[in-house]
C-alpha cells in the first residue's frame, strides 16, 4: 500500500475529543480500563463514552449509541466493542466526523479465515469512510503532548521526543517502562495490532514528520513488502534517526540454496545489510533499542569516531576502553597539549593516557575541569565519563548509619552529594556547549537511583546509562547515523 | 523455473559487467587442450565446464597446477572420463594457474523478503562455515560498496597480508557495482556466485563463477 498522508495521523495524535467505544463498569474489562487510563491522565479534549446500557462511568456518563453524540466534538474513537459491532459503530463514527479508529478487539486477522474476511471488510470499510484504521487487535495510543493516554495497557511515559511503535503492543509497554524509569521520555507511543490498514513504516513516516519528535523507535516482526518497507524506512532515516529492533533475526538462516551466496544471505544478514544502506540502526536487544533511542532524543550526534574515556579509578576505564575499540567507534589517542594541561593539575600518578585515569588524585574541581577539557578538544568526539556517584554511595552508608548527623557526617554527606549533583550537570553542561555527547554510566542509575549522581543526570533530562559498555554500544548507534549522513552528504 | 550458466558462459556475461576473469580458453579435446594451454603458458588449471557441472571440486573435475603438455593431455582425458551422459554437453575449460592466498566470494542473490541483493565475504570452499559477509540491496553505491567492504570482520585479510600487497578496495568495489549494475540492466537474473574470487597481487579476479537465471 502506499504510504498515507501525514495528516491523517492528527485525529490519532491530536484528538480533539475521544469516544471509548465499548466502555465498561467492570474495572477488569479493556473498555473501563480505557477509560480509566484516558481520564488518569487528564487528557484535555472532550471524553465521550458509550455503552449498550448506558449509565455512568468514572463520572462520565455513557450514551448507549454515537447519535446520541454531538458532531464534530471527537476526532478519535477508541473501539472496544466485539468485531461484530464494529462496522455499523464506524459508519456512525464517520457521521459524527471521526477521523481516526483504534481498533482493540480481537477476532480478526489473528483469527483464521474468517477473521481475515471481516478484516478486509473493516479496512474497505476505512478507506470507503475515509478514517484511519489503526489496528486491530491493538494495545493503544499515547500521545504526550495532548496528555493522551488511550491504552488498555500501563505505563504513561513522561513527555519527551522518542516516538514508538511495534507490531507487538507489549513492546510499547516495555519501551514505555524504561521510559518511566529512566525519566527519558516519549513523543507518541502506538501498538499496531494487526497493522491491518495503518503499517508500521506508516507511523514511521508520520514520526519522521512531527515537530515533537526527534528520533523514532520501532519493534517489527514480519515485513509483508521488503523493497517497499526499504524505500520507507530509508526516507523516514534521511530525516531522523530511527532505531529498530527486529524479531526473529535468526530465523530461515538454513534455507536449502544451490549457491553460495544463497545459502549465506539468512533473513538476520540480509535484513541488517538493508538497514545499513537505509541509516538505520538496528539493535540486538530491547534496552540497548531504548537507550539507543534515548540517546539520539537526548544527546548532539557525533562529528567522528574518536572516544574519550574519563575515569575516576582504573578498571572501569580499561572495559570501557575495551568496549571502545570492540565497537566501530576509536578511543581518541590523548593529544599532548591536553596531557600537559591536565598534568597541571594532578599529580603525576593519573593515567597520562586515554582512558583519562585521575586514580583518585582528584580535588575537588578536578572533574568538572578535565570533562570541559576533553569535550572541547578538536581531537575528541565524545566523552564517556565513569565514577559518578561514588561518593554519594558513600555519604548513603554514612546518612543511614548510628553516627549520622554527628562527627562531621552531616557536613561530608552534604558536600559529596553536592559534588556528584555538579558532576552530573558539568557532563551536560559540557554537552551543550561544545555541541558533543558526554555520557555518563554508572551501575548505581539502577542498584541506587536515587543517589545523588544519577539523580541529576536524570534532573537534566539525559540518560544515566547503567554499565559503560552500554553506553559505548548506544554511542556507536550515533556514530553510524551520523558517519551514513556525513558520507551521503559528501559524495 | 531457472537455469544455470556454464562456468565458461558465465564469466563471459560477468566480465562485460567489469568482473576481471582470467584469459581463459575452451578445449573440446585432450590435443585442443594441450594446444590452449600452449598458447596460454604454463602451469594451467582443466575443468570440466557445462551447463549442467556442480561440484566440480567434489567429483575432481578440476585439474590444478599441470605444469606441461603431458600433463595437460593426461588431465583432460581424465577429466572427460569422469563425466557421463547426465552432465549434458561438456567442455574442457583450460586456465592460466593463480596464486593468492586470499580467496573472496561476491554474488548476487533474490532475497524472499527484498529482492535482489549483492553480496561480498570470505570465499572459497570455508566461505559458509565462516560467514563472514555483508549484504546489500540491489542497486548500490560505491558508498554502500565501501561500508560492505569496511563491515566485514577479517579486516586483515584485506591488508597487507603474507607478503602479498593489501586488496585494492577500489578493484573489488567495482565487482560488486558491477554484480549490482548486471542485476539492473537483466531482471531475468537471479543468482550469482564468483567463488573463490582470488586475490592476485592485490586485484580480485574470478577463478570460478555460476550464474543463474530465470527462464
Amino acid at each position: 500500500m502506499t504510504a498515507v498522508a501525514s495528516h491523517r495521523f492528527d485525529a490519532l495524535f491530536e484528538p480533539r475529543g475521544v469516544i471509548v467505544a465499548g466502555a465498561s463498569s467492570h474495572p477488569g474489562k479493556f473498555g473501563f480500563v480505557a477509560l480509566h487510563n484516558i481520564l488518569r491522565h487528564e487528557y484535555g479534549g472532550a471524553v465521550f463514552a458509550t455503552n449498550r446500557e448506558g449509565g455512568e462511568i468514572l463520572g462520565v456518563t455513557a450514551c448507549t449509541s454515537i447519535d446520541d453524540l454531538p458532531a464534530s466534538a471527537a476526532d478519535l474513537v477508541f473501539v472496544c466493542t466485539p468485531a461484530a459491532a464494529n462496522v455499523e459503530l464506524m459508519r456512525a463514527c464517520a457521521k459524527k466526523g471521526v477521523g481516526a479508529a483504534f481498533v482493540t478487539s480481537a477476532g480478526y486477522g489473528e483469527a483464521g479465515e474468517e477473521g481475515r474476511r471481516a478484516e478486509r471488510e473493516l479496512v474497505e470499510l476505512a478507506e470507503e469512510l475515509g478514517m484511519l484504521l489503526v489496528g486491530p487487535n491493538g494495545q493503544g495510543v499515547v500521545s504526550t503532548p495532548v496528555s493522551l493516554c488511550a491504552q488498555i495497557v500501563a505505563p504513561y511515559p513522561p513527555r519527551g521526543r522518542i516516538a514508538i511503535v511495534s507490531q507487538s503492543g507489549n513492546f510499547v509497554s516495555s519501551f514505555q517502562n524504561y521510559a518511566v524509569q529512566t525519566g527519558v521520555g516519549v513523543s507518541r507511543a502506538v501498538s499496531a495490532g494487526n497493522a491491518a490498514a495503518v503499517t508500521v513504516p506508516d507511523f514511521l513516516e508520520y514520526y519522521a514528520a512531527d515537530p515533537e519528535t526527534s528520533v523514532a523507535l520501532a519493534y517489527v516482526e514480519g515485513v509483508v513488502d521488503g523493497r517497499a518497507f526499504y524505500e520507507q524506512v530509508r526516507r523516514v532515516a534521511e530525516r531522523k534517526p530511527l532505531v529498530l529492533l527486529k524479531g526473529g533475526r535468526t530465523g530461515g538462516g538454513q534455507r536449502a540454496a544451490a549457491s553460495h551466496t544463497g545459502a549465506l544471505a539468512s533473513d538476520e544478514r540480509v535484513f541488517e545489510g538493508m538497514c545499513r544502506q537505509a541509516g538505520v540502526t538496528l539493535a540486538g536487544s530491547v534496552e540497548e533499542a531504548f537507550e539507543a533511542a534515548a540517546t539520539f532524543a537526548t544527546q548532539p550526534l557525533p562529528r567522528g569516531p574518536r572516544v574519550a574515556v574519563l575515569t575516576t579509578a582504573g578498571g572501569w576505564g580499561v572495559v570501557t576502553a575495551d568496549a571502545v575499540v570492540r565497537s566501530e567507534l576509536e578511543l581518541a589517542p590523548l593529544p599532548d597539549d591536553l596531557r600537559t594541561v591536565i598534568d597541571a593539575k594532578l599529580p603525576p600518578r593519573w593515567s597520562r593516557n586515554n582512558p583519562i585515569d585521575l586514580a583518585g588524585a582528584e580535588t575537588r574541581d578536578t572533574i568538572p575541569e578535565v570533562l570541559e577539557l576533553a569535550a572541547g578538544h578538536d581531537d575528541i568526539d565524545a566523552v564517556v565519563y565513569l565514577g559518578l556517584g561514588i561518593q554519594s554511595n558513600q555519604a548513603r552508608l554514612m546518612r543511614t548509619g548510628p553516627f549520622f548527623p554527628d562527627h562531621g557526617l552531616e557536613r561530608i554527606v552534604a558536600y559529596h552529594e553536592r559534588q556528584d549533583e555538579r558532576f552530573a550537570r558539568a557532563a551536560a553542561d559540557v554537552s551543550l556547549a561544545t555541541g558533543k555527547p558526554v555520557l555518563t554510566a554508572t551501575e548505581l542509575a539502577v542498584t541506587d537511583p536515587d543517589n545523588a549522581g544519577p539523580r541529576t543526570v536524570r534532573a537534566t533530562g539525559r540518560l544515566c546509562y547503567p554499565s559503560s559498555n552500554r553506553a559505548v554500544i548506544a554511542l556507536e548507534h550515533l556514530w553510524r547515523y551520523a558517519r551514513y549522513g556525513m558520507r551521503r552528504a559528501r559524495a | 523455473m531457472t537455469r544455470t550458466l556454464s562456468e565458461a558462459e558465465s564469466k563471459r556475461v560477468l566480465a562485460g559487467h567489469g568482473v576481471p576473469v582470467l584469459d581463459e580458453r575452451l578445449a573440446a579435446t585432450p590435443d585442443e587442450a594441450v594446444a590452449a594451454a600452449d598458447g596460454l603458458g604454463y602451469p594451467v588449471v582443466v575443468k570440466a565446464c557445462g551447463a549442467g557441472i556442480a561440484h566440480k571440486t567434489e567429483r575432481g573435475l578440476v585439474r590444478l597446477g599441470l605444469a606441461d603438455a603431458t600433463a595437460v593431455r593426461s588431465a583432460a582425458a581424465d577429466v572427460l572420463a569422469a563425466v557421463d551422459a547426465s552432465d549434458g554437453p561438456v567442455e574442457l575449460l583450460i586456465a592460466p594457474m593463480v596464486r593468492g592466498t586470499r580467496e573472496l566470494i561476491a554474488g548476487l542473490h533474490d532475497d524472499p523478503q527484498f529482492g535482489r541483493c549483492v553480496m561480498v565475504g570470505l570465499g572459497g570452499i570455508l566461505a559458509e562455515a565462516v560467514g563472514d559477509v555483508a549484504f546489500r540491496l540491489v542497486p548500490v553505491e560505491p558508498v554502500d560498496v565501501d561500508e560492505m567492504l569496511e563491515e566485514l570482520g577479517a579486516q586483515a585479510i584485506l591488508g597487507e597480508f603474507r607478503g602479498e600487497p593489501p586488496v585494492e578496495r577500489a578493484a573489488l568495489g567495482e565487482v560488486l557495482l558491477g554484480l549490482s549494475h548486471f542485476a539492473e540492466s537483466d531482471p531475468a537474473v537471479v543468482a550469482v556466485d564468483v567463488n573463490p574470487l582470488v586475490v592476485v597481487d592485490g586485484r580480485p579476479v574470478a577463478v570460478d563463477a555460476l550464474v543463474e537465471v530465470a527462464e
